[in-house]
């Protein structure tokens, strides 16, 4: 799929609505992710896509290039990887993009093959003490073209993935793309692993991180914009990434950014939104009551697992004292039989502890995933609420200007006039501009949203199917121990 | 105690009969037949309806029924331990106390807890706990019951005279539990003797070394178990919360993926019943049985200890005789005491030792039922659980050898030795 494409339906008018419709032109930094001040609106952003756009025009067979699932070689969004990006569209553009619709684009997703697969495997531990750390090798395989080669492989460290996340939430979560969240970072985990210890938590510890990782990248390229971005290609192929610093929890920028959570907390209590689509409304209750239910379910599921592990460590501790009580029976037979009973129980105290690692890894970190996806999604919705914000303040400075111009009319002051004027000018197109960007935020979200849900539905399904091969396999097993078992018994005389 | 707890007298169906003696195979014999035909439990005391059935003479009815309590039972037990004349027998153990305080501890966390789960969850989980509060139930009537039919199978104690009272006297027994003090004397009997005097027979020296250790051993088994089952029950309870969680998850809306939650919310809820039954049935063929043996072989080590104490004061006349005849005086005395003596011991030795052939028997016929039974079971129960899960809406193509295991290689286990390969 084509990139340019797919902005194109997003400037598009779904919905009939007059007027043109583009990405904001927010000159998004990638230093920090929290609220933006005013100066971001930037009157020059890079304008990425501007020379595209000129070569889009009507005909059909270019728009059939461009909606095809082929390269389009004229068209290549390259940017040198570590500049600013702004997915910006000329203003001047739009009334070209109005064919192209929302449906199309659903309809291209649908018979899309997702042709990408990303594995990480082999963790090893580079360097020694506290300044260890794991090193992950991140194997892509694939037949799309935007890729160079069809399988390659890089190693990555935790921070990187951590740097990746935190490039896209601060291009992409404003304008209200719901961008998965990283892998939590665990100081108690790592320190283990940096001091050494070979032992079963911390193999357990890496397993863990190395699955997250893995469906935290699987993820994030499944999501259609954002395999496009050049961060996310640079991540995946180029060999050597700069350092990532400003991830590390107890540094100045992560500092600032607990210090921005906070005052984002803040912020969200003051905003008194006005409404006017039932939709949102109705989806962010709907966002709510599923975010309390699956942390319920999430922790029901934990609590699964622990007493699924305890129970396998309680079986294999009968199964040694049954053997021992086997030994001390004078009866043969029965000695025997015990002694049986004890195998028995110990195969089924590994059968235990591999149910419970497949409740985790399939069942738990799955929930675990989507109870912070959702967290993501409702920090979109808080998104939108702060572009309308930003839209509504700068209304309402308009209108404080259009006063003081108008008193300005009756004094003889020229020149203050015309600055008034001017800036009423300004003010004016800061206003579209606020009107266009939460429109089309509130687009955005719409899309954002039904694809989440559709990926809900599917990821669930997976899994739970997956599950129950796991839960069918676990009795088919338990059957043959106790067939296995049973003549034993019957033959105690 | 809340109400709907107190049972009533069509408590015990007539299928619950059969398995309980379970323990214990027993001949059932007409002239003397004993069970417990109703249960009420009340606060903090259970009451027990002994029904006896006789052909014997020293009864004034054929058939009579009165009402027991525990502390009743453990006076019976204690008046067969004291008794002389029953040293040389295995006592049946006396049932424990029936304890149903985790089971009020839990009801009463529910209660407490009422305000914060909804009214679905609120009522299955008080179901989980009135049925688990029933089957201890169940439990302690089986154990009381299972005593009554040793005694009155046992040749010599069913002709007791306490044991008749105990069946007919309509009355309150009035009797008094142990105090502390009599309770350490009984703790501190049996440690001492029984190491140290090697035994010449070898069958009792056999037979004390095996009693030692088996009984040490099944005293861990047993513990052992009861570990293992109460995880499982608590798996089990995990099961149904994330079955409430996946229904509630469910009737959200009408949408697909709500219809989706309900359908996986009914198999957890079925896979759960499953494993709440195996955990029961696995607590009743297993760890019910090897308690039961905890106990008797603890009465076996009881009789091996009084064998033991007799030979001591055998010994002890022989040397009192040897004195008194050293010193020519009350001779005439000491020889009737060693005569006693020697003529209680040798008494004591026949029946011990039939005895414990008896309970090797007993406990082999026991142990083989308990173990077919409960690999019977377990299977049965494997194949419900794999077909519910195979004949579920999701798994439309037979699944049968694929399956998605996470590998092991990082997940070994480093800890613990693997003593049975």
């Amino acid at each position: 799929m084509n990139v340019i494409s797919k902005f194109h339906g997003f400037v598009a008018s779904s919905s009939g609505k007059s007027g043109p419709a583009s990405l904001p032109a927010e000159d998004i930094s990638t230093n920090s992710n929290g609220p933006k001040q005013d100066s971001l609106f930037d009157d020059d952003p890079e304008d990425l896509f501007a020379e595209a756009t000129e070569e889009v025009s009507l005909d059909s067979p270019e728009r059939d290039v461009l909606l095809s699932d082929g390269p389009s070689p004229a068209i290549t969004p390259i940017t040198p990887p570590t500049s600013v990006i702004t997915p910006r569209i000329g203003l001047a553009h739009d009334d070209m993009f109005t064919h192209s619709s929302f449906d199309e684009i659903e309809e291209e997703e649908g018979g899309d093959s997702f042709d990408i697969h990303i594995a990480v495997s082999d963790p090893e531990k580079v360097g020694d003490g506290m300044n260890a750390y794991m090193a992950y090798k991140v194997t892509t395989k694939t037949s799309l073209s935007l890729f160079k080669t069809d399988e390659f492989s890089v190693k990555r460290r935790f921070s990187d993935f951590l740097g990746l996340h935190s490039k896209l939430a601060s291009k992409y979560l404003h304008i209200g793309y719901i961008v998965p969240p990283a892998p939590e970072k665990s100081i108690v985990g790592m320190t283990k692993v940096k001091v050494g210890k070979e032992d079963q938590s911390s193999n357990e510890f890496v397993e863990k991180r190395r699955s997250a990782l893995e469906r935290y990248l699987m993820r994030t390229v499944k999501h259609p914009i954002l395999l496009k971005d050049p961060d996310v290609l640079q991540f995946l192929e180029s060999s050597e990434l700069p350092r990532a610093v400003s991830t590390q929890a107890l540094s100045s920028a992560g500092l600032l950014r607990m210090v921005n959570k906070a005052a984002d907390a803040v912020n969200k209590m003051t905003i008194k939104m006005n409404e006017s689509d039932a939709w949102f409304e109705e989806k962010q209750q709907h966002f709510e009551n599923l975010d309390v239910q699956l942390r319920k379910l999430h922790a029901s599921v934990e609590s699964l697992v622990c007493h699924r592990k305890e129970l396998s460590v309680n079986t294999a501790q009968f199964a040694k004292s049954a053997a021992m009580l086997g030994n001390s029976e004078d009866h043969t037979a029965l000695s025997r039989a015990l002694s049986q009973l004890a195998e028995v129980e110990e195969k089924i105290d590994q059968l235990h502890q591999d149910q419970a690692n497949a409740d985790f890894y399939l069942f738990s970190e799955l929930l675990g995933d989507y109870v912070r996806l959702i967290t993501a999604v409702k920090g979109v919705f808080d998104h939108r609420m702060k572009t309308w914000q930003k839209w509504q303040d700068s209304q309402l400075l308009l209108q404080k200007k259009r006063e003081a111009e108008a008193k300005l009319q009756f004094t003889n002051k020229p020149d203050k006039l015309q600055q008034a004027k001017d800036e009423i000018k300004e003010l004016e197109g800061k206003v579209q501009q606020g009107e266009r960007d939460f429109e089309q935020i509130s687009k955005t979200i719409r899309k954002e949203v039904s694809r989440f849900e559709k990926e809900r539905v599917k990821d669930f399904k997976t899994i739970i199917i997956k599950y129950l091969e796991s839960l069918v396999q676990t009795q088919q097993q338990l059957i043959k121990y106790w067939e296995a078992f049973l003549p034993e018994a019957k033959a105690i005389s | 105690m809340q109400e709907g707890l107190d049972d009533g007298p069509d408590f015990l169906s007539e299928e619950d009969r059969g398995p309980r003696a379970v323990n214990v195979d027993l001949q059932t014999d007409a002239t003397l037949q004993v069970d417990i035909s109703d249960a009420l439990s009340e606060r903090d005391k259970v009451k027990f309806t002994v029904h006896t059935k006789s052909t014997l003479p020293n009864f004034k009815q054929n058939e009579f029924s009165v009402v027991r309590q525990h502390e009743e039972f453990i006076w019976l037990h204690d008046s067969f331990v004291e008794n002389e004349d029953y040293a040389g027998y295995i006592i049946p153990p006396a049932p424990p106390r029936p304890d149903f305080d985790a089971s009020r501890e839990k009801l009463q966390k529910l209660g407490e807890g009422e305000g914060s789960m909804t009214k679905e969850e609120f009522t299955k989980m008080k179901q989980e706990l009135e049925a688990e509060y029933l089957a201890i139930f169940k439990k302690t009537v089986a154990m009381h019951e299972v005593f009554l039919c040793r005694v009155a199978a046992h040749p010599v104690l069913r002709k007791d005279l306490n044991f008749h009272v105990f069946l007919e006297y309509n009355q309150d027994l009035s009797v008094r539990g142990k105090n502390k003090k009599e309770k350490l004397e009984d703790f501190f009997k049996n440690v001492t003797l029984l190491r140290i005097t090697p035994d010449v027979d070898d069958f009792f020296e056999h037979e004390k070394t095996f009693l030692l250790e088996y009984h040490n051993r099944v005293k861990d088994a047993s513990a052992k178990s009861d570990r293992m089952i109460r995880s499982h029950k608590n798996a089990a309870d995990d099961i149904n919360r994330i079955a409430s969680s996946l229904y509630s998850l469910g009737t959200q809306d009408s949408t697909d993926v709500c219809k989706f939650f309900l359908k996986v919310s009914e198999l957890f809820e079925k896979t759960r019943k499953i494993e709440a039954r195996v955990a029961a049935d696995e607590d009743l063929k297993l760890a019910d049985l090897l308690k039961y043996y905890l106990r008797e072989s603890q009465a076996a080590k009881d009789l091996l200890y009084r064998r033991s104490r007799s030979l001591v004061d055998y010994e002890n006349a022989n040397k009192a005789l040897d004195k008194a005849r050293a010193k020519n005086r009350d001779v005439l005395q000491a020889e009737t005491s060693q005569q006693l003596c020697c003529h209680k011991f040798e008494k004591i030795s026949e029946s011990a030792k039939q005895e414990l052939i008896d309970f090797k028997t007993r406990r082999v016929a026991a142990f083989r039922k308990n173990l077919v039974e409960l690999a019977e079971l377990e299977l049965k129960h494997a194949k419900v659980k794999g077909l519910v899960t195979v004949r579920s809406p999701f798994i439309v193509k037979g699944v049968t050898g694929c399956l998605c295991m996470r590998k092991r290689g990082s997940m070994r286990r480093y800890s613990g030795l693997k003593t049975v390969q």
